[in-house]
Order: C-alpha cells, then sequence, then structure tokens
C-alpha cells in the first residue's frame, strides 16, 4: 500500500480506478472538476474509457449504457448538475443496474456559487429522480475516505444492484491530506448473468424498469398482483439495506450529556469542540452519520432517554438533516439545530450552544 | 411455386404495433440486414419510449430500455466497453431528433461508432398524435390542429442538413412505400451497419413511414400522403460529405 499527498477529488478518482472502475463520463462544474480531469488522464494509463460528455444527462446516460454491460461505471458532478443526473439514477435504480455517482457539494440553489456547502442532502438522500427507489449515499469526512467509500460504494452497488451516492463536499474535495492508496482490484464484466454482452449462445437480455419482471397476464398486462408482487419487493430491498448497512462513527456517547451530530466536513469540526469542551468539563458526544441512507438509527437508539440535547450540525442555512434525526428519537431527546450556512462551524458557537442546553436556557429546533 | 418469404428467426414473436404502422416494415428490414450479417447474437440495442420500446417484446436480441431521447448517449456507453459488439438505436423522430437532438448531434460530432434508425412518422405516435420536430407545414396534429405553422413552431427539422456537415461515416434517408423504395432503403440500412463493423463511425438512417393510426387515414392513403407530401420536403438518398464507405 502506497501513501501519497493527494487531493481529495484526485483520492476519489484513485478510488474508483483502484476498484476496478473503466467507464467514466464527466463534464466540468466546480468543485468536482479535478476528477473530470484526473479521470481523462488516468483512464488512458488503465485502458479504460473516459468520455466527455456533452452534459450531466448525457453522462450518467453513458453510464447506464456501461452498467447494463456489467463494467463498473461512474460519474461525478456538483448540485446544478448532480440534479440533471437524477433522470438517468431514476433509470438505473429501476433496471436494478450498480453504478456510482458523485456529488461534491457546492453553496446554493440555482446556479449558486462555487464554494463548499452541506445543502445537497435533501436531493441526494431523499431522491429527486421519479418513482420509488433510494440510492444508498455515503458521507466521507476525509481525503483518505473519500477514497475509501468510493471502494465501498462500488461494492454496495452490486450487492445490491443500485445507484450508489457519494456525498461529499468542496472542502474536502479541494483539500490535501496524506492517503493511502490500496492495490488495484480486477473487476470482471463478464461474471453477472444480467450484464448485456449480445445474446451469443442463449436467450436475450433486456435492460429496462424492473417492475417488467414481475407476472404479466396472458395478455401481457400488468395484474394487480403483479404491481403489489412489484411494491412488495422494492419494500424489500428497501428494508434490506435499512437494516443491514447502517454506517456511523461515535465519539462518547456513554457518558455524554449531549450529543452532536454531523456528517462530512463539519464533522471533523465537531470532533475538536468535543475535546476541548471536555478540557472545562462539558460532557459532549459524536453520532457522525456515514450512510445517509439507510440512516443510522441504531446509533440513536443507544442514547439513553435523560440526555439533555442533540445538536445537529450542518453546512447550510436551516439544517436538512435534521428532520431524520428527530425521526431517529422519536421525541425521546429535544433536537437543536446549528446551521453555520457558508460558513464551516465554529467550536465556540457549538460550546456556547452545549452550555445552554445543560443550563436549559436554549430552544428546540422546530 | 412462388417464393416463400421467409420471417427471420431473430423475431420470435408476432409484432405489437398496430395495422399498418411503419414500424412493421422497417424493423423487420433491420432483423434481416442483422440476421444477413450474422449480428443478431452480437448486437446490443437501445430503444426508449414511443412506439419503438414495444419492440423489445418481439426482436430477440439484447436491448436496453433507455430515457425518452438518450440512446445515443446509453449506447456511446455501450459501444465505448463492448467494441466488439455491434450497437444501435431505434428511435422514433420525437425521441432521437426532439428531446434527445442533443445526444444526438453530440454522438454524431464525436462520430461514436454506433448505428441509429430513426423512424419520421412526423408525430408523437404513442403519446397518441402530438406535433413533433418533423411534423410537416400545414399538418394538422393533436396540439397543431389549425397545422403547423413555421410563425407558431418553426420550420420542421430536416437533420440531415445539420449532420451532413460533421465528418460522420453514413448518413441515407429512405422510405418504405413501395417495394423498389423499400429495397433501397434496406441497402442503406445494410450500408450503415458496414460503416459500424468496418469501424468508420456514425451511420444514421431515417426512415419516412406512416402511423397510420395517428394520421387518421388507412394504410394505402398513408403512403400517397408520403409520396406527395413528406418526400418534397424530407429528400430521400445518401447525404454524407463525410467519408463515405
Ligand atoms: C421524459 C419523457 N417525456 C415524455 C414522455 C412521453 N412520451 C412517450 S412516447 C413520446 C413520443 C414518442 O414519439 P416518437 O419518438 O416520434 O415515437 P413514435 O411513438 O411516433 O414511434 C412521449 C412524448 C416520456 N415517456 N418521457
Ligand atoms: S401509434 Fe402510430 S407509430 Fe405507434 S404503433 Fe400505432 S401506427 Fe405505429
Amino acid at each position: 500500500m502506497k501513501k501519497k499527498l493527494m487531493k481529495g477529488n484526485q483520492a476519489l478518482a484513485e478510488g474508483a480506478i483502484r476498484a476496478g472502475c473503466r467507464f467514466y463520463a464527466g463534464y466540468p462544474i466546480t468543485p468536482q472538476t479535478e476528477i473530470v480531469e484526473y479521470m481523462s488522464d488516468r483512464m488512458l494509463e488503465v485502458d479504460g474509457n473516459y468520455v466527455q460528455a456533452e452534459s450531466e444527462i448525457g453522462a450518467i446516460s453513458m453510464v447506464y449504457g456501461a452498467a447494463s454491460c456489467g463494467y463498473r461505471a461512474m460519474t461525478s458532478s456538483s448540485g446544478p448538475g448532480f440534479v440533471l443526473k437524477q433522470e438517468g439514477i431514476s433509470y438505473i435504480a429501476s433496471a436494478e443496474l450498480p453504478a456510482v455517482i458523485i456529488n461534491v457539494q457546492r453553496i446554493g440553489s440555482g446556479l449558486g456559487d462555487i464554494s463548499p456547502a452541506q445543502d445537497n442532502y435533501i436531493l441526494s438522500v431523499k431522491g429527486g429522480g421519479h418513482g420509488d427507489y433510494r440510492p444508498i449515499v455515503y458521507a466521507p469526512s476525509s481525503v483518505q475516505e473519500n477514497l475509501d467509500y468510493t471502494l465501498l460504494a462500488f461494492e454496495k452497488a452490486e450487492q445490491y444492484r443500485t445507484p450508489v451516492v457519494l456525498l461529499s463536499d468542496g472542502a474536502i474535495g479541494q483539500m490535501m491530506e496524506s492517503v493511502r492508496i490500496p492495490d488495484m482490484q480486477q473487476h470482471d464484466p463478464n461474471k453477472f448473468e444480467w450484464a448485456l454482452k449480445g445474446k451469443q449462445s442463449g436467450k436475450n437480455k433486456i435492460v429496462t424498469s424492473n417492475m417488467y419482471y414481475h407476472e404479466q397476464d396472458k395478455y401481457g398486462r400488468y395484474t394487480q398482483d403483479a404491481y403489489a408482487a412489484y411494491g412488495r419487493y422494492l419494500a424489500d430491498k428497501v428494508k434490506n439495506i435499512q437494516e443491514n448497512e447502517q454506517l456511523y462513527e461515535e465519539k462518547y456517547l456513554d457518558d455524554a450529556d449531549v450529543v452532536l451530530v454531523s456528517y462530512g466536513i463539519s464533522s471533523r469540526i465537531c470532533k475538536a469542540a468535543i475535546e476541548t469542551a471536555r478540557k472545562e468539563g462539558i460532557k459532549l458526544g459524536l453520532i457522525r452519520p456515514i450512510s445517509l441512507f439507510p440512516f443510522p438509527n441504531k446509533a440513536f437508539d443507544k442514547l439513553s432517554d435523560s440526555l439533555k440535547g442533540i445538536i445537529c450540525v450542518e453546512m447550510n442555512s436551516w439544517g436538512q438533516m435534521v428532520d431524520d434525526i428527530k425521526l431517529a428519537v422519536n421525541g425521546r431527546i429535544p433536537v437543536h439545530m446549528y446551521a453555520s450556512s457558508a460558513y464551516i462551524p465554529d467550536e465556540d458557537t457549538i460550546i456556547k450552544m452545549a452550555k445552554e442546553i445543560l443550563n436549559s436556557d436554549a430552544k428546540e429546533v422546530l | 411455386m412462388g417464393k416463400t418469404r421467409i420471417t427471420p428467426k431473430v423475431l420470435h414473436d408476432e409484432h405489437k404495433f398496430c395495422a399498418g404502422c411503419g414500424h412493421g416494415t422497417v424493423f423487420r428490414m433491420v432483423a434481416e440486414v442483422l440476421e444477413e450479417k450474422g449480428l443478431d447474437s452480437k448486437a446490443i440495442g437501445i430503444v426508449a419510449v414511443g412506439c419503438s420500446g414495444i419492440m423489445v417484446d418481439s426482436f430477440g436480441i439484447d436491448w436496453i430500455q433507455a430515457q425518452h431521447g438518450r440512446a445515443a448517449a446509453v449506447a456511446t456507453g455501450v459501444k465505448r466497453v463492448r467494441d466488439d459488439n455491434f450497437v444501435l438505436t431505434y428511435q422514433g423522430d420525437g425521441d432521437a431528433l426532439c428531446i434527445g437532438i442533443a445526444e444526438t448531434l453530440n454522438a454524431a460530432i464525436r462520430n461514436e461508432n454506433i448505428t441509429t434508425i430513426v423512424l419520421n412518422n412526423g408525430v408523437f405516435g404513442m403519446t397518441g398524435g402530438q406535433m413533433s420536430s418533423t411534423t410537416l407545414i400545414g399538418q394538422k396534429t393533436k396540439t397543431s390542429t389549425k397545422g403547423r405553422s413555421a410563425e407558431l413552431h418553426g420550420q420542421p427539422l430536416d437533420i440531415f442538413n445539420l449532420l451532413k456537415n460533421f465528418n460522420v461515416a453514413y448518413l441515407a434517408r429512405g422510405t418504405i412505400t413501395n417495394f423498389k423504395e423499400i429495397n433501397k432503403t434496406k441497402n442503406y440500412i445494410r450500408k450503415a451497419v458496414e460503416a459500424q463493423l468496418n469501424n468508420k463511425g456514425y451511420s444514421m438512417v431515417e426512415i419516412v413511414a406512416p402511423c397510420p393510426t395517428n394520421w387518421k387515414l388507412d394504410p394505402v392513403k398513408c403512403m400517397k400522403k408520403i409520396e406527395d407530401e413528406f418526400i418534397p420536403y424530407y429528400k430521400l438518398g445518401e447525404f454524407t460529405n463525410g467519408e463515405v464507405i
């Protein structure tokens, strides 16, 4: 295993190459453009395929094609481009294909701006494309994790035959850190029975909405039973992921009086704040969701009813993850919000809020 | 004894298009050419929505059902990873030339080594006969009930006016109004297929064909309408400026 100083976006792209990804289609948008640039060179070196697509819609459609053939395929973008990919993500989900889609968050709705933010949680985690699907979503918090969770994303995409979203952000994408680079994995696109390769000997295959795999009557019409079976199938798939794929990091949950909940770049500030606060005798703990879907409810189940409060710390203007936290604690514990807007959250505000909660001066978020 | 026409084996079931629909004839021609070239076990096809989407039930090659308009981009992804396979898109005019014009043009600009078959029936067939980019001036549709007007809706799109400027391998437009035209069109399809097999790059065959259901005409009158109204605007023949095989 080699160690190298890398930018977050490059580490992520190298992670994909190491995972055996041999198809990448992209379109430039800050702050993820280094992924596009890196892939344009690196794919040549590993005899893979790079296409600079005409648009984000073109790129995700190309990924749909390559994924249909069993290849490990990826595309990446940021807010305004990620939203264009939702059409294709919905089709990939419906056809039950593995694919990895990166969203390196930038600030703002509309055009917004290029500085980092955490305001694509709802877009990425709750869907955005049409229909009844839920992609697995991972939130890395370091350059190393950008690489590691890209590898995991490909694995889980294949295990569940689903698109997996890596929700990074401009800060992690642009920062440089030392990373351990794992060995190259080999991926055989022909190992899947569902992969298209031309029918050769045997029956032809059709990649289409999985709805059509459910029973039809003798006239080829979908019966009420078939729709019901389809619904049950989708529900089971989501439940299975919810049950088995929750990932999180926890800190000091055993003795904490106030617990911070934060993902990605913000969670790093929270970690520092906890240590500072503990020196002052304020017992803070942390839940850092790594999988945003499935949301790590299991971490919240452990929390005692006597906990004084939870603070959700996010880099957006009103707190997009807070609803999920409230559902996870189901009214047992008061939930507070520190939405730091365009700024990286700061330790002082976190500690001040914790003190207010402990002194019963704080108002819960509505 | 007369000659017996043998249905290509790749067509394993009755098609589900309306009686007299152009898709029936065109997809049969495509099937015959694929079989003739021994490509039915190597072909990966991309259809999107529209009536062409129905063909996957009876046309036994590997298929991907793409998003509306995105077939050329999906085909790009397929061909780049499976360059030993034969990759075609089969699309309606609404699909390839309205919503999907960006994907279609950009695949041609990149000279992707894929083959596109476009059935131009001047309407959106599947959704019930609305106006398309190729609807003729004066043609009445569900969304141009007084007839298409250039002022309101723009000129009908002759895609070859754009594509012929690019360095693509092969472009041709045919029709299916009689045996002679059918044979010519089949030859165009053959040449488009060969362009890909010889790694020459992008090929498109557009076929002007009827939608009796939405034109509200019987199949014979449809053929006359094509000859009298469509062909004067949509000129038939081969159009490539780039290198022709
Ligand atoms: C994104 C999207 N928009 C609209 C539709 C509805 N739709 C289905 S088929 C079709 C038109 C297809 O027309 P064309 O490609 O000309 O094919 P035809 O049915 O005439 O063969 C439309 C608009 C859709 N399925 N998806
Ligand atoms: S609606 Fe028109 S294009 Fe569609 S199958 Fe019927 S005749 Fe053919």
